[in-house]
């Protein structure tokens, strides 16, 4: 569905989040994070710099990790977007990555936890067996204050392991669009 | 840190663009919003309008002609970093690329928002001086080229009007088997640059140097062609020592001074860095046969 | 002191199951957590509730002349706007009176609920902005037009110092807030007969604390129960009740203060802020919830943080380069007002001679005003100074004597057979620093052994044939933790049979609420699914004293585990009378009391719990008190100290002066560790703050106290790709000092960074015969030290 394109203010928007459809109006200087947080009371999406560094806000658009803070909701219009709430499955099972950060004590207060989580899935989606410098490049742009990103680094080797371990349930969260296979919107 | 109330416009064509932005007084426009975002929510700028360029498919392609690579200037930098055309063509710029931020500032981020953005310390506007890069433009008034040399006015200012769009970068090719190297000193992986050098290389079968590129980031307002070394390297048997001491005159560039470094030091990354840069593209040319 | 039955085996606590004490037990709190289920105070969301943005002051010190927020309060969902001219009238007092007692003060400035008519540091609140939204909020705070009349400002503490420096407060006298002495034996003899004294001074800054969430809080006043309810992103609960409640005139069941989720804390959340005594009077007065969540931007200037000291230092050693004796000056950036007290500079001075024999020892500090935002403690809280200056001392010594650095350390260390080892300091409340226990030399000896220090000499010259600048370093310490007098617990059984544990204590993200967990379940039926933890609540407990000085563990941890006995020995007492059996058969497995080998004979806690809460008419069984419930405050005066070496390897590219880790080993020993895991998470954590403060952190101020660094592109924060991998080791020397045995690990990973991190590269760029007398370092700097000794 088309935002309507004659207001200027406020415009109507719908979207995939977490897997359902969601039609809502949005003040168009409202940001993608605070949508989600307070509009559509997803709050697991965290707000702590809102200038673009410290990652806590990144959620996946269109598979692909992205700043919250720095993205309009209009501009969310005809995505799909996957916040932290979205990566369990539907009968409640952790994704092997949040059982791994659970079993290798990767959050601690857990505010930064839901960005490095989301940055992590598409990590894992584009290169399935990271080695250890490629994880600490792709959180890189996450920052944590309390852990130190050596249990995340471990966690997520390990959850690496597990997702390609045979027998392993293949459930990606959302696949990434490619860009060549970019669908015209 | 909100941003401050503004008009939101989305237009679908480059036409309707430009419309826009001459009618519109105080308006500035959004295409990854990696920086503008920023300056938004801290209010750093406070537009009457905004206009996004996110739906106009037009500026967003990668195409590869016999000489130059043509590339929409709202291509997302993470399509640049992927790309099989770019890593063929251009890959310096595959290179580069990496340098940009992370990949969260790279699925969004554009190459014509970096460009127009003009950070001293950014890789992309080094890239497209290294390599020559003409820009296009567009407005009410039709089409005009700029040679990137000529698109920086100053400190983070292009040389375009209020009312002008930045379209397209077109990124001629080098010559298949030269060199390429891209190295930057940052204090932390993703930080802008505090000096970055790109440079190009085309050797003999003698290992003579045909054809050089040298360009430095984070010394001056604008990326640095540094012709003078160029010059010297032209027609010389490619070595460490060549470049040792022809990038020495990079000591002597105007540096920008701030509460992070001093001039000096600037220069001496940027004699280091050059020699790296050099180093590494030697290693990666051959001599087409 | 009282000290219940410590753990000595598993055995004792009960027999079934595995004991829960030293295991990695996954934490309870992340399941929440991962799922983004968590509730940090800008998740909560109330009906009617406004949003609030601060007028902060632009200036480092000016006077207000006129605030006039008429254009403001015409703007659209703007509610309110009040000013300190609004507030007055509703407060008993209208500073924030909170400095923890000393007798070095000599003079008095504390914080505004609003400032009045002088501002004194950039970021000072004048005025909040009710609105619908934040975005309206900040739009209507912009409208603020505030009238100021800037005066001078004091930027360095140094220059404070001069005698025609601007004032940072305009009445008061000078610069000077505070000064002290500590001071033992005698520094004057033995400095006039030593051989052997050496000159060092040093600039130690440290910046903020940047927990990634930041501050916030939400005030609701229930007009009907005539009370006010403060969840706030707080390390302090009952002190944010206390402040509110006096400046308020207000009686401690007017106001309750509650901790949600908290993100983070690391010091300056203790503190207790003007925003959240203007959002608890904002929501009484304006009759809707109210919610002010701090931004980054107001972080770097409204939070407190550390700052600036200037150390003039000496150092007396004989041949051995035994140390005879240590003294000097401390200059210490204090902030525009006390948000704390002088604890930080205190903790400076005290540290300094902790974990090795300094037999004379004196140290002058003065603690000066500036116009910058008030400084209190960050994660070490002054530990990372006082152990920096001893350790580059020592390095210094080294050098002078040709001694090995290790070496000189083993001549000075406490030796283990010493212990407990009564030092001459004397902490702030007057008790005499004694080291409980723990092998220092033991500790370093391992450390150097995992680290290869031996062995590094050939593998730095084999780098330097190579044209590569390798380096190694050493820093032990010594963390005095467990910061009593105590720490309040309740534990309860109910009817339900849920074991419930209420604590005074904070949980800011290290696992407060496993932990206590643990603890209590193995006293009773070691189901962690059976425990329920409240903390944080003023009204879950009366009395709390928060999250700081890596404390929980052992105040809280020795009051939940004396209560949980309590509980436990009357759980079998009554249940013996109700099961017709002998104490000793009994056991408590999950929620129920068993009798050994007949799975038949069992009753559950919650008919223990109902039966000793009372029908009406019967006695009690077992001739007990009523309820089921202990209450303990374990008083522990005297601090258990941790201890840890840490050695650093790193090589330096000195055509940059890049620094890059090859290894970093950590041998820690925090007593018993009650969750190995968790002491593992602490460790590390701190020692990326550690790292942080060596080479990336820096809270960068102009001459007009205008801060320049205001945002974390400017302020730089370790990120993964700048960490190395941290290899930890532990070694438990169990503390006689509390029941668990067990020593804080909270702070501990900051503390010897800047020391083994300035001494590695040094030692990676002799060649140079460079020195490094500041943290932290940047690569600009060093390369600079670099090109001015480089031999042509």
């Amino acid at each position: 569905m088309d935002a309507s394109t004659d207001n200027t203010t406020r415009r109507r928007i719908a979207l995939t989040v977490n897997g359902r459809t969601v039609e809502a109006e949005v003040e168009v200087r409202h940001t993608l994070a605070d949508f989600l947080r307070h509009q559509l009371e997803l709050t697991g999406t965290h707000l702590g710099c809102e200038h673009g560094v410290c990652g806590a806000c990144t959620v996946l658009v269109d598979g692909r990790s992205t700043r919250g803070c720095l993205m309009l909701a209009v501009q969310a219009n005809g995505c799909t977007v996957t916040t932290v709430e979205g990566l369990a499955a539907a009968d409640g099972t952790l994704h092997p990555l949040q059982q791994a950060f659970k079993d290798h004590h990767g959050l601690q207060c857990g505010f930064c936890t839901p960005g490095m989580l989301t940055t992590l899935v598409e990590l894992l989606a584009d290169n399935p067996q990271p080695a250890e410098h490629e994880v600490r490049v792709a959180i890189s742009g996450n920052l944590c204050r309390c852990t130190g990103y050596q249990a995340i680094v471990d966690a997520t080797l390990a959850a690496a392991r597990a997702m390609q371990a045979p027998g392993a349930a293949q459930r990606p969260v959302e696949a990434p669009v490619l860009p060549a296979a970019r669908a015209a919107r | 840190m909100k941003p401050p109330a503004f008009e939101y416009h989305d237009p679908r064509s480059v036409d309707e663009a430009v419309a826009l932005m001459a009618r519109l007084d105080d308006a500035r426009v959004l295409a990854g919003g990696q920086s503008m975002m920023p300056m938004l929510n801290m209010r750093f700028v406070l537009p009457g309008h905004l206009i996004d360029l996110g739906q106009i498919k037009a500026l967003n392609h990668i195409d590869a002609h016999a000489d130059r690579l043509s590339i929409g200037a709202m291509t997302r930098q993470r399509d640049l970093e992927y790309s099989p055309l770019v890593r063929a063509h251009c890959p310096l710029l595959t290179e580069a690329i990496q340098w940009v931020g992370h990949r969260q500032t790279r699925n969004r981020g554009t190459f014509g928002g970096s460009l127009c953005q003009l950070d001293p310390a950014a890789e992309l506007p080094a890239v497209c001086a290294a390599l020559d890069a003409t820009l296009t433009v567009a407005s009410v008034r039709g089409e005009r080229s700029v040679a990137f040399a000529d698109f920086p006015a100053g400190y983070m200012t292009p040389s375009i009007e209020p009312d002008e769009l930045l379209t397209r970068i077109e990124l001629p090719h080098w010559p298949v088997g030269h060199g390429y190297g891209f190295v930057e000193f940052a204090r932390r992986h993703g930080d802008y640059a505090v000096v970055l050098a790109a440079a190009l290389l085309s050797v003999d079968a003698a290992g003579r140097i045909t054809r050089a590129s040298v360009t430095l980031g984070g010394i001056g307002p604008a990326p640095v062609r540094v012709t003078g070394v160029e010059q010297a390297l032209v027609g010389q048997i490619a070595s460490g020592a060549l470049f040792r001491e022809t990038t020495e005159a990079c000591r002597s560039l105007d540096a920008m001074e701030d509460i992070h470094a001093p001039a000096s030091y600037r220069q001496q990354l940027a004699v280091v860095m050059a020699r790296r840069a050099l180093e590494a593209a030697l290693a990666r040319a051959h001599p087409a046969r | 002191m009282s000290l219940a039955a410590p753990i000595i085996s598993p055995a004792r606590s009960g027999g079934s199951g595995e004991t829960l004490i030293g295991k990695s037990v996954p934490r309870l709190e992340d399941d929440a957590l991962l799922r983004g289920q968590g509730r940090y105070v800008d998740d909560i969301h109330l009906p009617g509730m406004l949003q609030a943005a601060f007028v902060r002051s632009p200036h480092a010190h000016a006077a207000i002349r006129r605030i006039d927020a008429s254009a403001a309060l015409a703007m659209p969902g703007v509610r309110a706007v009040y000013t300190s001219e609004d507030f007055s009238p509703y407060l008993v007092t209208d500073r924030l009176v909170v400095g923890l007692p000393s007798s070095h003060y000599k003079q008095d400035h504390h914080r505004q609920v609003l400032a009045a008519d002088e501002t004194v540091h950039v970021g000072e609140p004048v005025a909040i902005v009710l609105a619908d939204s934040r975005y309206l909020a900040e739009d209507a705070a912009m409208m603020v037009e505030v009238e100021f009349d800037p005066l001078p400002a004091v930027s360095d503490c140094r220059a404070a110092l001069a005698r025609e420096a601007p004032l940072v407060h305009r009445e008061s006298p000078h610069n000077l807030l505070a000064e002290f002495d500590m001071t033992y034996g005698d520094t004057a003899r033995v400095f006039a007969e030593a051989k052997h004294v050496f000159r060092e001074s040093f600039w130690q800054h440290r910046g903020g604390s940047h927990s990634i969430e930041c501050r916030g809080c939400v005030a609701r006043h229930d007009a009907m129960e005539d009370r006010t309810t403060l969840w706030t992103s707080t390390q302090m609960p009952h002190a944010a009740m206390r402040v509110i409640c006096e400046i308020l005139g207000l009686h401690e069941r007017q106001i309750r203060v509650v901790m949600p989720d908290v993100g983070g804390g690391f010091g300056p959340k203790l503190v207790t802020y003007p925003e959240e005594v203007c959002v608890t009077l904002a929501a009484r007065l304006c009759g809707h919830p109210v919610k002010w969540i701090e931004d980054r931007r107001e972080h770097f200037i409204a939070t407190t943080q550390e700052r600036d000291q200037y150390w003039e230092t000496e150092i007396a050693v004989d041949d051995e380069g035994h140390v005879l004796g240590i003294r000097g000056d401390i200059v210490h950036d204090h902030g525009a007002y006390t948000a704390r007290g002088i604890n930080l500079a205190h903790n400076s001075a005290e540290n300094v001679p902790l974990g090795y024999e300094v037999p004379n020892y004196a140290m002058h500090v003065k603690v000066v005003l500036t116009n910058k935002v008030p400084v209190t403690p960050v994660r070490g809280a002054g530990h990372p100074q006082g152990t920096f200056v001893m350790e580059r001392l020592l390095d210094r010594v080294a050098r002078e004597l040709g001694l090995d650095r290790a070496e000189v350390r083993r001549r000075n260390m406490i030796a283990a057979d010493r212990m407990p080892y009564r030092t001459q300091l004397k902490a702030r409340g007057g008790q005499w620093v004694t080291l409980d226990s723990g092998d220092f030399p033991g500790c370093m000896a391992e450390a150097l052994e995992r680290a290869d220090w031996a062995g590094f000499p050939a593998r730095q010259a084999k780098a330097l044939a190579e044209g590569r600048y390798l380096g190694i370093g050493v820093s032990n310490f010594v963390k005095g933790t467990g910061r009593g007098p105590f720490e309040s617990v309740t534990v309860r059984i109910g009817p339900s049979g849920k074991v419930q544990v209420l604590a005074g204590a904070a949980a800011i993200g290290q696992g407060t609420r496993t932990m206590l967990s643990q603890v209590v379940a193995e006293q009773l039926g070691r189901d962690l699914s059976n425990i329920t933890v409240t903390t944080g609540d003023t009204d879950a407990t009366v009395m709390g004293l928060g999250a700081s000085n890596s404390r929980q563990t052992v105040v809280a941890g020795s009051s939940a585990h004396v209560a949980a006995q309590t509980v436990r020995a009357k759980v079998l007492k009554v249940a013996a009378t109700l099961l017709k059996a002998a104490e000793a058969e009994l056991e408590i497995v999950g929620a129920e009391v068993l009798v050994n080998g007949q799975p038949a004979r069992r009753i559950a806690l919650g008919s223990i719990a109902r039966a000793l809460a009372g029908t009406a008419g019967y006695t009690l069984p077992g001739g007990v008190a009523p309820g089921l419930e202990a209450t303990e405050q374990v008083i522990i005066d005297d601090m258990a100290f941790s201890n840890g070496t840490a050695v650093v390897e790193l090589e330096v590219d000195a055509e940059t002066g890049g620094v890059h880790f090859h290894r970093l080993v950590f041998v820690h020993d925090a007593g018993r560790m009650l969750n190995p895991m968790i002491v593992d998470g602490q460790l590390a954590g701190g020692i990326a703050h550690g790292i942080g403060n060596a080479l990336f952190e820096w809270m960068g101020y102009d001459e007009n106290a205008q801060p320049v660094t205001t945002n974390l592109g400017e302020y730089l924060l370790v990120t993964s790709t700048e960490m190395p991998r941290m290899e930890l080791f532990h070694r438990e020397t169990p503390t006689p000092i509390n029941p668990l045995g067990v020593k804080g690990v909270g702070e501990c990973g900051v503390i010897p960074m800047t020391p083994a991190i300035m001494s590695a590269l040094e030692d990676a760029l002799s060649p140079f015969d460079v020195r490094i007398n500041q943290t932290p370092i940047s690569p600009a700097q060093l390369y600079a030290l670099i090109a001015a000794n480089a031999k042509p």
